[in-house]
Order: C-alpha cells, then sequence, then structure tokens
C-alpha cells in the first residue's frame, strides 16, 4: 500500500509540464542516439552530465532516465534496418530482426520490437517500484562491510561480464580504480598519486573520463576504420503492423523475455547481453516454426527485445537502492547523481522521495511516450541514419570539449580528455572493455571508504568481513565469479586437446 | 595443439602492455610508500594503494603469460592519416585554449579536423561549420545558463 502511495505521489511529480518536458527530450534523444550506430545511451548521458548540472536535479535525472530507456527502443531499429547493433545488447535482435526486415517483413520487426518493449518496461518498472522499496529495507541494516562486499561483487562480475576476457576487464577496472585513488585521501586530507600537479588534487572526473573512454575514443575508433564498407538500410517493405498470427507468435517471447530480462539486470551481475541471449536461445528451443529460426522468426526479435529492455529497468533496482551502477549507462547515472550532490541508496529514498518516485512514476510516462513516439515516427528515425557520418563525429568531438570546459576550463582537463580518449581507443583496438574503468573510477572510492570505515569500528581486524553472514556470502560470491571464468576455460582447454 | 603456438617469439601488443601495467604498478606502489601520515588503527592511505599495486603486478604478469600463448586479438588495419587529423585537431585545441585563444576558433578548428579526418573533402566550409556552432554554443552558454566559456579576443566582441 505504501508503495502504491509513494508512486501515486511520484506521477504528481512526473507529471509536472517541466518534467513531463525533461521526460520528453529524455526518450526522444535516446531513441535518436540508439538509432545512430556507434552513440549509446551511456555516452549521450555523459555528454550531458557537464551541460546539465546546473539545471533542476529531478528533472535531469528524468531525462538521463528517458535517454536509458529510448536508447534501448532506438537500439533496436539499427539492429533491424541496418544489422548493425547500435549497442552490444541489440545484438541478438539482429540476427532475426535483419532477416525479418530482408524478407519484406521490417515493418512487423520493428512493431513487435516496439510493443514488445513496451510490455517489457512496463512490467519491469513495476517489478523495479515493488522491488526498491523492500530492497531499501534490507539495505538499511547494511554495515560498511557489507557495502564493501557488495562492490567488490560488482567489481568482479562487471569486469568479468563486459567484454570476452576476465583479465582484459579486469586491467580495465584496475585502470579505473588506480585513477580513482588520485587526488586527496577524504579521510586523513594525504594528496595521493598528485605528483605535484595542483589541478589534481581534486582527483580525476568521472564526466572527463567517460566523455574521453565513450565518446573520443569511439571518434577515433571509427575514424581509424573508415574503410569498411559502408552499411545499407535496408528499406521498410509492406505494412508496419503484425497481422493476427504476429501477435499470437509475439506475446509468450515477449513475457518469457521480460522474466529474464529483468532479475538479471537487477543482480548485481548485470549487462544486458546476458538476458537477450538466454531469451534468443529459449525462443529458438520454444519456436512451433523451428525451421523459421534463421531466416526471420518473429519470436527472435520479441524476446530478446523485451529482455533488453526488461534488464534496463532491472539496472535501476541496484543503482537506486544500493547506488550500485551495474552497467555503463548506469555508471554514468551515478555520477549524474553525484555531481547534485545526491548519493543513491536507502537513505535517498528516506530524504529525497519526491526525487526518487518521480522517477520512478516517469519511467513509466516514458515508455508510453516511447511507444508512441516509435511506431509512427519510424520513417524519421530511419533517415537520421542519413547524416553524414564525419559531422557526426565532428559534432560529438565538438560536444565533448563543450561539456569538459563548462565543468573546468582548464587546459589539464582538456589533455586528460584527449588522453583518456586514446587510451579509449586503444582499448577498443585490442578489445579492452571501457566500461570496468569507468566503474572502478567510480566505485574504487566508495569501496576503499567502506572498506576503512569497516576496519576502524573492527580495530583493524580484517576478519570482521568474513564473520558476518552477508558481507561473508557477498564476497564468496564474488571469489565464485572471479574464478569460474579461469576454470571453466582450463575446462574447455581440457576437453579440446582430448577430441 | 597447432593452434595455440603463436607465429615467432611473443605478442608484442601484449608485452607492452605488461610493462605498462607494471609501470603503472611501480608507480602507485612508490607513492604510497612516500605517504607521511599512517593511521593507528584501522587502515591508512596507503593500504588500499598497495593492494592495487599488487593487483597491477599480477595482470602485469598475466599479460606477459598471454603475449606467449594466444596474445592480445589482432587488430584490422587503422588508418593512421585519419587518427593524425583528429590528434592533431585535439592537440590544437588544448595548445590554443592554454594560450587564452578562445572557444569559439578551437571548436571550428576540431570540426574541421575531425571531419577530415572522417573522409570529407571540404576543410573550409566545414571550419566555417564549425566557427558558428561554437560561436552559438558560447553565447547559449553566456546567456543562457550563465556559463562562460574560455574566452579569447574573438568572445570578448560578443560580451
Amino acid at each position: 500500500m505504501d508503495t502504491l502511495l509513494s508512486l501515486l505521489h511520484g506521477f504528481t511529480v512526473a507529471a509536472e509540464p517541466s518534467k513531463l518536458l525533461f521526460c520528453l527530450i529524455g526518450v526522444f534523444l535516446g531513441t535518436a542516439v540508439g538509432v545512430l550506430p556507434g552513440i549509446g545511451p551511456a555516452l549521450t548521458v555523459a555528454l550531458l552530465l557537464p551541460i546539465t548540472f546546473k539545471l533542476d536535479p529531478a528533472g535531469s535525472l528524468i531525462m538521463f532516465a528517458g535517454i536509458y530507456y529510448g536508447g534501448m527502443y532506438g537500439g533496436s531499429t539499427t539492429a533491424i534496418l541496418l544489422n548493425a547493433p547500435g549497442e552490444s545488447a541489440s545484438l541478438a535482435t539482429a540476427l532475426e530482426g535483419s532477416k525479418m526486415a530482408k524478407a519484406g517483413r521490417g515493418g512487423p520487426a520493428l512493431a513487435t520490437s516496439a510493443i514488445g518493449s513496451f510490455v517489457a518496461g512496463l512490467i519491469a518498472t513495476i517489478g523495479l517500484a515493488f522491488l526498491a522499496p523492500w530492497l531499501v529495507e534490507v539495505a538499511v541494516k547494511f554495515g560498511p562491510w557489507d557495502y564493501f562486499a557488495l562492490m567488490i561483487v560488482a567489481f568482479v562480475t562487471v569486469s568479468a561480464t563486459f567484454g570476452d576476457s576476465p583479465l582484459r576487464g579486469l586491467t580495465s577496472l584496475f585502470l579505473g580504480i588506480t585513477l580513482g585513488l588520485v587526488g586527496i585521501d577524504k579521510l586523513t586530507g594525504q594528496a595521493r598519486l598528485t605528483f605535484g600537479v595542483p589541478e589534481l588534487l581534486n582527483g580525476v572526473e568521472v564526466t572527463t573520463l567517460a566523455v574521453g573512454l565513450f565518446a573520443v575514443g569511439e571518434a577515433f575508433y571509427v575514424a581509424s576504420k573508415r574503410f569498411r564498407d559502408p552499411e545499407e538500410i535496408i528499406p521498410i517493405k509492406g505494412s508496419l503492423w503484425m497481422t493476427k498470427q504476429d501477435w499470437k507468435r509475439s506475446w509468450a517471447p515477449w513475457l518469457r523475455g521480460t522474466a529474464f530480462g529483468f532479475p538479471i539486470g537487477a543482480l548485481p551481475a548485470g549487462g544486458a547481453e546476458v538476458p537477450t541471449f538466454l531469451s534468443y536461445s529459449t525462443e529458438k528451443k520454444l519456436c512451433k516454426y523451428p525451421d523459421e529460426f534463421g531466416k526471420g522468426a518473429i519470436e527472435g526479435v520479441a524476446g530478446p527485445e523485451a529482455a533488453n529492455n526488461a534488464s534496463a529497468a532491472g539496472t535501476l533496482v541496484p543503482l537506486l537502492t544500493l547506488g550500485l551502477p551495474t552497467s555503463a549507462t548506469a555508471a554514468i547515472m551515478l555520477a549524474g547523481f553525484q555531481q547534485y550532490g545526491l548519493n543513491p541508496g536507502p537513505l535517498l529514498f528516506a530524504e529525497k522521495p519526491d526525487l526518487v518516485w518521480g522517477l520512478i512514476a516517469s519511467l513509466f510516462i516514458a515508455n508510453v511516450m516511447l511507444v508512441i513516439l516509435n511506431l509512427p515516427l519510424i520513417g524519421l528515425w530511419v533517415r537520421l541514419l542519413a547524416v553524414p557520418q564525419p559531422w557526426l563525429y565532428a559534432g560529438i568531438l565538438v560536444f565533448s570539449t563543450m561539456g569538459t570546459l563548462a565543468v573546468n576550463g582548464s587546459p589539464v582537463e582538456l589533455a586528460q580528455l584527449f588522453a583518456f580518449g586514446f587510451v579509449g581507443y586503444l582499448m577498443r583496438r585490442y578489445d579492452y572493455p571501457v566500461a570496468p574503468m569507468v566503474v572502478g573510477l567510480i566505485l574504487g572510492p566508495m569501496a576503499e571508504q567502506q572498506l576503512r570505515r569497516a576496519l576502524q569500528i573492527s580495530l583493524g581486524d580484517p576478519m570482521i568481513l568474513l564473520e558476518n553472514p552477508g558481507s561473508a556470502t557477498l564476497l564468496g560470491i564474488a571469489f565464485i565469479a572471479l574464478v569460474a571464468p579461469f576454470v571453466m576455460k582450463g575446462l574447455n582447454r581440457f576437453k579440446a586437446s582430448e577430441d | 595443439m597447432m593452434n595455440e603456438t603463436r607465429k615467432a617469439g611473443a605478442d608484442k601488443p601484449a608485452l607492452i602492455v605488461g610493462v605498462l601495467l607494471l609501470i603503472a604498478a611501480a608507480l602507485v606502489g612508490y607513492d604510497a610508500s612516500q605517504q607521511t601520515i599512517t593511521s593507528n588503527y584501522g587502515v591508512g592511505p596507503t593500504a588500499v594503494p598497495y593492494v592495487v599495486t599488487a593487483g597491477l603486478v599480477i595482470l602485469g604478469l598475466s599479460h606477459f603469460v598471454v603475449a606467449f600463448r594466444e596474445g592480445l586479438p589482432v587488430p584490422e588495419q587503422a588508418d593512421n592519416n585519419a587518427l593524425l587529423w583528429i590528434a592533431g585537431g585535439l592537440t590544437f585545441l588544448v595548445a590554443w585554449i592554454a594560450v587564452g585563444g578562445g572557444f569559439t576558433i578551437a571548436i571550428a578548428a576540431i570540426f574541421a579536423c575531425t571531419a577530415r579526418g572522417m573522409g570529407r573533402r571540404a576543410f573550409l566550409v566545414d571550419a566555417a561549420i564549425g566557427f558558428a556552432l561554437g560561436l552559438i554554443i558560447y553565447l547559449v552558454f553566456a546567456k543562457v545558463l550563465t556559463l562562460i566559456l574560455p574566452s579569447g579576443p574573438l568572445e570578448r566582441l560578443f560580451l
């Protein structure tokens, strides 16, 4: 009952005209960047952070959430019509979606992904609204040791789930943690790793790192391989509407996709790739027309697309209740909260109920806006793909420098942006995931603080981490998640050599 | 088994990453060893840096192992010309802002250089577009957001 009341109150906040406007801008921008290949919601929010820090916090956060949801909708359009997934979460959609488009069924493919996203987004947001208060009650009882252990879980899973190689993921994570050490230590006032450069005393800005890695790095990367064959847009032929048969074949995959996406998104294991591929393989198994798979089965679009959106809502659960980001976009959104001096977590629910519940309510509104924006306006979004790439990336670099200069006009900051951009390029080139680095920079200092607080309470005895059942369990999970990929790899090799 | 042995010797990129990680570890460890204040109880500001040092050393050594096994993924040929254009634009930008040259021309340069790097062949047109874009952004920030971006002689004309 409390939840319903809070949610209703949230709707009164979210329905204010200014908030609706922010929401609309968010979903519009989100869809646009979702459609453009190579530009994801994480990058967009990172670019907007510096511009929005003088605006109303609630409005900006609603806009960021709209971008997140919108990016998930828009990504499917590119995946289906270009066979070029805008972000890794729509890889699975591209498999069947592009085949459907080639077979002249692009319209129904887009429709099932938009409606599926809507259904999944709605269910998952309801899940978020009801799960969050409950988790908050659990989280209130968390001690610093529990938080520390939870962050270790996030560290491990984020670096193990992003990318192909746990070694490269962990390297990226540790680079981020190292950057997090730079600056004045909050507990003793000691300067660490500043090497006498006064601009470094405040530490490395999350936005500078994020914009550098995501935006500048991406621009370098795309420029470096522009000799690829240009992608071809498959024109939408035939009706946009789904037939009765399409509806019949879509609704169950939508629900199953949601059931995969939301819990996996909500776990600190995060990532939208896992549930989308789980959903894809499940639909392939359950499908009544298995021979259609690989040639454009509508189930293969409906399921993963729903899973994708549900997991986006799922990642907001740990973000809002624990302050724990489990996807790249969530990490940047956390930086967004922090720039307003807000710390997501149980306290935020108690201190700023307007903001939290307004944000959750706005997600419902964003979903409705998105399905309206996406279906009739699909032609507009497709035309967006015709923007010349040189201008697109030139514009991204203009925005990146503008944002950095707006926060902190020093050449040192700009040089950092440039350097991180080049690092981001090299990481992409050698297949190092960049998201763990951002997570490391954000969570590293938080984890250190919690650890030191825990050890102060225990008078320096590290066993406190293992004596508390909560933290002991979490550290156990982290250990298994860390070791499992290496053991599995060893097993695979063993199998391979037996053949 | 043939696949596991590399063509000749070690994978260079992996070796370089390994060396860089060890250098980073040395820097973090050295910095921590120079700290003067340490806590009486609990852990001080040096504990986590030492843990990070250990982590970086392990990762660096693992890269050496990888270098002699599968190596890093081999990337496709990069268009160095494009990279140089963009890097050049960014270098100019940092230098221009450092000497107090102002926002608009910096943006014009970065826009034109990036577009050139990505394959457009209309440098002056792009520079003009970038110039207009920079000026509009500067004015919007100054008048609407009351935030003054770096200003040079040109920008001061409009204030």
